[in-house]
């Protein structure tokens, strides 16, 4: 369970006002929202990252940020993160970047990590990679590698910030598609901020809708289609007339 | 009103050097809480160890065509001045000490510091504000590996290593090239130039003296272009003003510790 409670946090303005989330173990949980209306923000504070003015953080029934420099750099162990600017490592290879949390956690043999990192490199379309440098790949193709990364480890908790941006709408649902599998097969917890709400809600349990700073919505994937609250009716359908 | 505004001009050079003393205590402040966290990853060996090699490497070898260009026209620079009293008062048999007394105590890491600084030193702050604007840090994090062991005392260790090595080599190859431009300037014969330098005016200390210089030089550009790149933010122009940031602090830095360290040890 991923517990959070009265979440608040300002930069220049305010980000997140008194957001509380609780996705349950299991769950595939699609976070929506317009831009800058604080996924991203929630995803990085979730993984301790940035620390909140106010509120806890609670997984698997330890607070985020009761935990000691030490003891939260352990327990990252078991979250995976896609960031929604992919952050690969610009200095490595692409299988480098893919086998880093391999061979810096796990301390696997090097046999199983090229077998691991060519199996995932395939699983997202871009065998035959694994020489070359981030610089030289395409957004798209930049995210698929950050995907692979993400998901490399098996990481019970794995938080993806727009795992389809870039993609192409068969690329994207596969991704998606993917995902969605190895959620299942592994019983992961996993939060998706998407803005791809087409092929996102196909695969969700559940979703929130943030609106400026505010979880203003959080139920099934079914109630969020058919809400008749104008804010999240009118994300959700992608009309352009309403109150957002 | 008007009164007002005549006192608020009249304090406004002291807002500006309460402003300097915040900015200046905050940035000193940065590299000793950086250093201190340093040194707790360094006593314990919680380092990366490739990532020191490919950092002595990237930093050290590749410093090298530099340093050499720097060293030898320093010690013919140090040549031609000297040239004018040299013949005034055929003090020919002088010109080796001349050279090597200014070469290892002051030229010789002033100047390998300052070009260490500028290519070494700006290229760290540059890559390290690159990683933090494009959430590489954070993805180490998150990843739960610790940015100061992976990435900074490899970086660290480099610099000032780097620094020490090249100050050596620069020391050597400045005082080579004294003696070419004493042989091509002066007529002074190579082996006039080297008892001149081992006649025992110049002793061990005066090496030491250098290289001691050398290290707290290195250590002053690591924590700056260290500190100032993991602190970078607001994006490609944020990486510019840190790179700039950690030039004059760097250079300003090796001036000021190059009088303490010169009077404190003499």
């Amino acid at each position: 369970m991923i517990e959070l409670s009265g979440i608040t946090k300002s930069f220049d303005r305010p980000v997140l006002r008194g957001v509380n989330l609780r996705v349950p173990d299991g769950c595939l949980y699609g976070l929506i929202g317009p831009g800058a209306s604080g996924k991203s923000v929630l995803l990085k504070i979730i993984v301790g990252l940035i620390r909140p003015d106010a509120g806890t953080v609670t997984i698997r029934g330890r607070d985020v940020f009761a935990m000691s420099d030490l003891e939260l750099q352990e327990f990252r162990k078991q979250i995976g993160m896609l960031f929604q600017n992919n952050a690969l490592f610009d200095f490595m290879t692409v299988a480098d970047n893919i086998a880093f949390p391999l061979r810096r956690l796990f301390n696997l043999p090097e046999d199983e990590v090229r077998q691991r990192v060519a199996e995932r490199l395939a699983v997202v379309s871009l065998p035959g990679f694994e020489d070359r440098l981030p610089s030289g790949l395409s957004g798209g193709q930049k995210k698929r590698v950050g995907v692979a990364r993400a998901t490399v480890a098996q990481a019970p908790i794995v938080l993806y910030d727009e795992p389809a941006a870039g993609l192409d709408p068969v690329t994207s649902q596969k991704i998606f598609d993917l995902l969605r599998a190895e959620q299942r097969a592994a019983g992961a917890t996993v939060i998706m901020v998407s803005s791809d709400l087409d092929r996102l809600l196909t695969v969700t349990d559940r979703v929130g809708m943030m609106y400026r700073g505010q979880l203003i919505f959080d139920g099934t994937t079914q109630q969020a289609q058919e809400s008749t609250d104008p804010y999240v009716h009118q994300f959700v359908h992608g009309i352009p007339e309403g109150p957002l | 009103m008007m009164a007002g505004s005549v006192v608020t001009r009249a304090l406004q050079p002291f807002a500006a050097l309460g402003a300097f003393f915040i900015t200046t205590s905050e940035v000193v402040g940065g590299m000793g809480v950086m250093f201190g966290r340093i040194i707790s990853r360094l006593v314990r060996f919680a380092f990366d160890r490739s990532e020191l090699l490919k950092n002595l490497y990237k930093m050290g070898v590749k410093s090298v065509p530099i340093v050499v260009v720097t060293a030898l026209f320093t010690g013919g620079i140090m040549v031609i001045q000297a040239a004018p009293l040299v013949q005034r008062y055929g003090a020919h048999g002088l010109l080796g000490w001349g050279a090597g007394f200014g070469t290892l105590r002051e030229i010789g890491p002033l100047l390998t510091a300052l070009m260490i600084s500028g290519r070494v030193g700006a290229n760290n702050t540059a890559e390290l504000g690159t990683m933090v604007v494009t959430e590489q840090i954070d993805a180490l994090r998150a990843l739960a590996i610790d940015p100061i062991s992976f990435l900074i005392v490899p970086r660290f260790i480099g610099i000032v290593t780097t620094l020490f090595l090249s100050t050596v080599f620069a020391d050597a190859l400045a005082l080579f090239g004294a003696a070419y431009a004493g042989t091509g300037i002066l007529g002074v014969e190579p082996m006039v130039f080297y008892n001149g330098l081992t006649s025992g005016l110049l002793g061990l200390g005066d090496v030491f003296h250098g290289l001691i210089k050398s290290v707290v030089f290195g250590i002053v550009i690591a924590l700056a272009s260290c500190q100032f790149g993991i602190t970078t933010s607001g994006g490609a122009p944020g990486v510019g003003r840190a790179v700039n940031s950690t030039v004059v602090v760097s250079a300003a830095g090796i001036f000021v510790l190059d009088y303490i360290v010169s009077f404190a040890i003499g």
